[in-house]
């Protein structure tokens, strides 16, 4: 396998085109502050506000090494810092015709191309930076720490496109490994063959199918047989929102009382997808589904989303939180803990999980959604744990996007009028109150 | 016989983009690559400065043992491919060896041309593709006073530049109207031509030659317009055709060079080809053309490799077009798309043009997108440019910005639109 390398990264909302690392940079190289020397460069359009950052991104696969007839530029295989030898360099600027991101270019004062090295690990542009639009981000940390993990899923699995049940499905088994036994009751995971037969099709891990009503009480049986004849092994389901908050209900609310040991996903897609988009208790307000139809009657689903995760939370279950694969770092952070909470009682993580196909949005857009969700508050990621005994919010969004940021990206929400807006607005507010209550000492 | 699931044949940027992309999809299919050389892979660009003395022979390699190595490819020296049994999946090097292989990549790259001069089939003369040839004409220019370039293109310009400064008298000799026509419109290519005169090297544009003769060293070229020039060294830089000979017989459908896909895929089956060898779509209007640049075979080779190797997310190629990067005399230019002189008066064209200065920016537009960019001592990034033109960027009220600072501009529509 590869490995991923560290890279600058850019927050333009956060920048206000002060030169500030322009000025870092030529010092840094130059020792002046000029910012012609500069290998980063920062502008704003007056008139439109919009942002311009010409920087080296250190490309993977970089096109100004791949075209280099000199071989004097090549990717630093232990940084991962795109390096240029002067002495082997013929001045052909051939690098700045290929570089599409402005990130070298030629310097007419030193007669060279000049590019970012990231100031051997340590960029003082970041450093210098006011307020945060700079940093120094190693994309892909994840892959460097999982890549090796053996994928516990065979491919070629007949999820839709854009689905990213199977983006979760396989990075989970990777970090769990193979000493586990997954539940998948009837539903979207289950139903695009991960079920499989002898480890050859679908996972290669042990896979029951349990009924929609009792995956939880499956899953504390089979736990509590295995501590019985003293093997440690992790019970792990992936369920949908109805085999979760509806119909296995009053399973996984009997199991949770319990303190039975094992994590509980519930990849929340906001209905019963898999049967031809009806909705669920945690369909939103508002939501278009084929039982909640859009005419002259009706708009939509009619009440509010059922608060799964914050029902959890009161069954006072060792580990909740609510998890989203646009923000995957903040996902393993969370397995992690469920992986430890799950020996001593219930971890349960709530997985926010648009549906290309049931939601009615273009499947390169998911993880945008995923974002926008968070960022308008739609969807908060927090986490509780049962020993610290309050809610502890993992991404805060201070300054949270209205919610039309969120609802207009997505199709089954494409009727709604003002009325509806607001009353998403304001649920979603209200919403963020009653769990702020509970970030709160004991 | 030996076999490997990769076979590439020819081993400069196109070969290289193609097994390195390859790589990427498929970790483990044994690659072979086979090359006419005898050394280690080596860029024709670097030619001129290798001529020049800038860049030193023994250094200039993009690849050695250790990468190949690295990447589990199988390098072999002095193969040169005479024959493609594309039944058979065969091909057979000069030696006698033979391979056979799954998937064939022709990366055979071009030679020069010779154009149709009386005499000039009897004379020796210098070209500059192989490093072969820039040390022999290095070892030339030690002996030589005066010396005639013959072809005003990059290469042709490139060597007169070195010839005149290892102190040679040079003249360059072009057929067509003005110096580097694939590249600029005639103010640039005057501007280009008058500076080197001023550095002592003649520039005769619009002269055939029609007869060449050679005696004790000396030539002499006879111009259709009348005159003679003659010299005693003679650089022919006339373009290039692809290298194809050994395709003879093997029924790939060939035009100016062999027809390709835009997944550089050959009309045989299992065969690809990539590079100066291939002709592919031109981006403007629906022709296919040879495009025998740097750029473009690493792009052709990188989509080649990726079709080869399967990669469901390869995108086809989105056509040829002009692009380069020229330095001359301490000077800096480029020129992307549509950058000669325009046929067609549909075209909406913003300009500086400060011959004082020896600066000239040029942007070309056709309705609301750009097609066509040259800059001469500008401080534009060619890469934004030549991004905007590929992706056909829709450029609506940003193409007033972009003529009025093209800089920043397309510098901020890079950020919005493909950061």
């Amino acid at each position: 396998m590869g490995k991923a390398y560290r890279t600058i990264a850019f927050y333009e909302q956060k920048c206000d085109a002060c030169q500030k690392c322009v000025e870092a940079c030529s010092n840094y190289v130059k020792g002046i502050s000029d910012a012609r020397y500069s290998r980063i460069k920062v502008f704003q359009n007056k008139e439109t506000g919009a942002l311009g950052l010409a920087l080296c991104r250190q490309c993977a696969e970089p096109y100004c090494v791949m075209n280099c007839p000199a071989g004097a530029l090549f990717k630093d295989l232990e940084t991962g810092i795109v390096k240029w030898d002067e002495d082997k360099c013929i001045n052909c600027q051939i690098c700045t015709l290929v570089c599409p991101y402005g990130g070298i270019s030629y310097n007419p004062l030193t007669k060279h191309i000049m590019k970012c090295d990231l100031c051997d690990g340590d960029p003082a542009c970041v450093k210098a930076c006011p307020s945060g639009a700079l940093e120094l981000k190693n994309g892909a940390e994840i892959f460097n720490t999982w890549g090796d993990l053996e994928d516990l899923v065979v491919p070629g699995l007949s999820f839709c496109l854009g689905c990213n049940s199977e983006l979760l499905l396989r990075h989970t088994l990777r970090r769990i490994g193979p000493n586990v036994v997954v539940a998948l009751p009837p539903g979207c995971i289950a139903g695009v063959g991960t079920v499989g037969v002898n480890g050859k099709t679908g996972a290669k891990v042990p896979v029951f199918h349990p009924l929609l009503t009792n995956t939880a009480a499956m899953l504390a049986g089979l736990k509590r047989y295995y501590n019985r004849i003293g093997r440690e092994v992790t019970m792990l389901a992936f369920a949908g929102d109805g085999g979760t908050a509806d119909v296995g209900f009053q399973s996984l609310s009997g199991a949770a009382e319990r303190r039975e040991q094992m994590i509980y996903i519930c990849v929340d897609n906001e209905g019963y997808m898999n049967t031809g988009v009806q909705r669920s208790g945690t369909t939103p307000y508002g939501s278009w589904t084929s039982t909640t139809p859009v005419g002259a009657a009706q708009k939509g689903k009619r009440t509010d989303a059922k608060p799964m995760p914050l029902l959890m939370v009161m069954h006072n279950c060792e580990y909740v939180a609510t998890a989203s694969t646009a923000f995957l770092e903040d996902y393993y952070a969370k397995l992690e803990k469920a992986i430890e909470a799950s020996k001593k009682g219930m971890a349960y993580i709530h997985i926010f999980s648009p549906c290309p196909t049931g939601w009615r949005f273009p499947p390169s857009k998911l993880i945008e959604i995923g974002r926008k969700a968070v960022h308008t508050n739609i969807f908060p990621l927090w986490e509780y744990e049962n020993r610290v005994g309050k809610i502890h919010f993992t991404h805060p969004v201070e300054d949270p996007l209205p919610v039309q940021a969120y609802l207009s990206l997505i199709g089954k929400f494409r009727h709604i009028d003002m009325e509806q807006v607001s009353h998403i607005q304001a649920q979603t507010e209200r919403n963020i109150e009653i769990l702020k209550r509970f970030t709160h000492e004991k | 016989m030996p076999q490997s699931k990769y076979l590439i044949v020819g081993s400069s940027h196109a070969g290289l983009s193609a097994l390195e992309t390859i790589r990427l999809s498929d970790p483990e299919g044994g690659i072979t690559l086979l090359s006419e050389e005898s050394t280690f892979p080596y860029s024709p660009t670097i030619l001129p400065y290798v001529v020049s003395g800038k860049a030193k022979p023994e250094r200039v390699f993009l690849r050695d043992e250790e990468t190949f190595k690295q990447l589990g490819v199988t390098f072999k020296m002095n193969s040169r491919v005479v024959e493609v049994d594309p039944k058979k999946h065969i091909v057979r090097v000069e030696t006698g060896q033979t391979w056979e292989y799954e998937k064939l990549l022709l990366a055979t790259g071009g030679t020069p041309n010779r154009p149709n001069i009386e005499g000039l089939e009897t004379v020796s003369y210098h070209t500059l593709r192989s490093l072969h040839d820039a040390n022999r004409l290095r070892a030339s220019i030690k002996k030589a006073r005066e010396g005639i370039v013959l072809g005003a293109g990059l290469i042709g310009m490139h060597v007169a530049e070195n010839l005149a400064k290892s102190g040679l008298k040079i003249t360059v000799i072009e057929a067509r109207e003005q110096v580097l026509p694939g590249y600029f419109d005639v103010k640039a290519a005057d501007m280009i031509a008058k500076l080197f005169s001023q550095e002592g090297i003649q520039i005769l544009t619009g002269e055939k030659v029609e007869r060449v003769t050679e005696r004790v060293g000396r030539y002499e070229l006879y111009l259709s317009s009348g005159g003679t020039v003659s010299g005693d060294l003679l650089f022919v830089s006339t373009g290039t055709k692809p290298r194809i000979e050994y395709l003879n017989g093997s029924a790939i459908a060939v035009q100016d060079g062999i027809l390709v896909s835009d997944q550089m895929r050959t009309s045989l089956e299992g065969v690809w080809a990539a590079g100066d060898v291939a002709q592919a779509r031109w981006f403007f209007g629906n022709s296919k053309k040879l495009n025998p640049t740097l750029t473009n075979a690493v792009e052709q080779g990188r989509i080649a490799g990726g079709d080869m190797a399967g990669d469901p997310a390869l995108k086809p190629y989105p056509g040829g077009m002009v692009a380069n990067t020229y330095r001359f005399f301490d000077n800096s230019a480029f020129a992307i798309g549509l950058c000669g002189p325009l046929t067609e008066d549909d075209f909406e064209v913003n300009q500086i043009f400060l011959p004082s200065s020896f600066f000239y920016q040029k942007l070309v537009f056709k309705d609301d997108y750009l097609v066509g960019a040259f800059g001469i001592n500008t401080d534009l990034d060619p890469g934004i440019l030549y991004q905007l033109i590929r992706r056909r960027v829709s450029l609506g009220k940003e193409k007033s910005r972009l003529s009025a600072n093209p800089l920043e501009t397309a510098r901020i529509l890079m950020t919005q639109i493909w950061r």
